[in-house]
């Protein structure tokens, strides 16, 4: 009933990574850099997910988990830092903040 | 007919990505975001996994995107913000990083490609998923909220504002920014 080949969910998985990569590379603004690594932590995930449905062992989905509690623990950390760099310098551009001094 | 909507499912994820990275709003890639996270969700329900594509829909596209929606509105980003974003965002800019990104991609298609089609026909039922959760990964587990918690002391212990410069002790300043 279920005819979804596995490599087809894979390469989805593919390419929402890349098109994450691609944002984080060409983006200057920390915001969108951060939406661009939720859109990579997903990717992974999804391909945790494929991995599961393929061997039938739900393993794959407690991984899903896993990168869930890391993705809501790593946006907290970097909003908070986020919004501290906007206090201290008024501007969101990564190369004005590359400095990293308080 | 699962095959079809798959398809349509991650069409959507696909396109509502390519516009979260090319926005100049904030507010509007995160509106797309929340579109290709909800289509990841269907994704989920569609190979059998409905824990999964419930979480999805709860933490991701709920909680998460929720954080975000907070902060834009206390960076108050509007017009001129999405202005200095798009000079920014030059297309000298783009290009060779998405040259480079598009490489990696046909490698990972040419390797996917090599091996022999599965079809994905399992069905995971958060039952499952729980008994696996608390029983072989209760380590997982505990060390997933020691995350949590360290992730909430370091947001609130980042995010909080700085006390006023006449309440604060001369010398003490070099000390906590170092």
């Amino acid at each position: 009933m279920l005819n979804i080949p596995m490599e087809h969910g894979l390469l989805l998985a593919a390419l929402l990574f890349s098109l994450g990569f691609i944002g984080v590379l060409i983006r200057r603004n920390i915001l969108f850099v951060l939406m661009s690594l939720e859109i990579m932590l997903n990717a992974a995930g999804l391909a945790f997910v494929v991995a599961a449905a393929r061997w039938e062992q739900a393993d794959g989905q407690i991984m899903f988990l896993m990168v869930l509690t890391l993705a809501a623990a790593e946006v907290a950390v970097g909003l908070a830092l986020l919004v501290q760099l906007y206090r201290r310098y008024q501007t969101l551009d990564m190369d004005v903040l590359s400095q990293l001094r308080g | 007919m699962t095959a079809t909507l798959f398809y349509i499912a991650a069409a959507v994820a696909v396109i509502s990505t390519v516009l979260a990275i090319t926005r100049t709003n904030a507010a509007h890639a995160l509106l797309y975001l929340v579109v290709s996270l909800l289509s990841v969700a269907v994704i989920f329900y569609l190979i059998g996994a409905p824990l999964a594509g419930a979480l999805e829909v709860i933490v991701y596209a709920g909680a998460i995107m929720v954080l975000f929606v907070f902060v834009i509105m206390m960076l108050n980003a509007g017009r001129a913000t999405a202005r200095q974003e798009q000079q920014w965002l030059s297309t000298s800019a783009w290009t060779l990083p998405a040259l480079l990104c598009a490489v990696l991609l046909a490698e990972l298609v040419y390797v996917l490609q090599q091996q022999d089609t599965v079809y994905l026909d399992a069905h995971i039922t958060p039952k499952e998923v729980g008994i696996l959760l608390y029983g072989p990964y209760l380590l997982a587990v505990e060390l997933a909220s020691m995350l949590l918690l360290a992730g909430l002391v370091g947001a609130y212990h980042l995010g909080r504002e700085d006390p006023p410069p006449d309440r604060r002790q001369p010398g003490t300043a070099e000390q906590t920014d170092a």
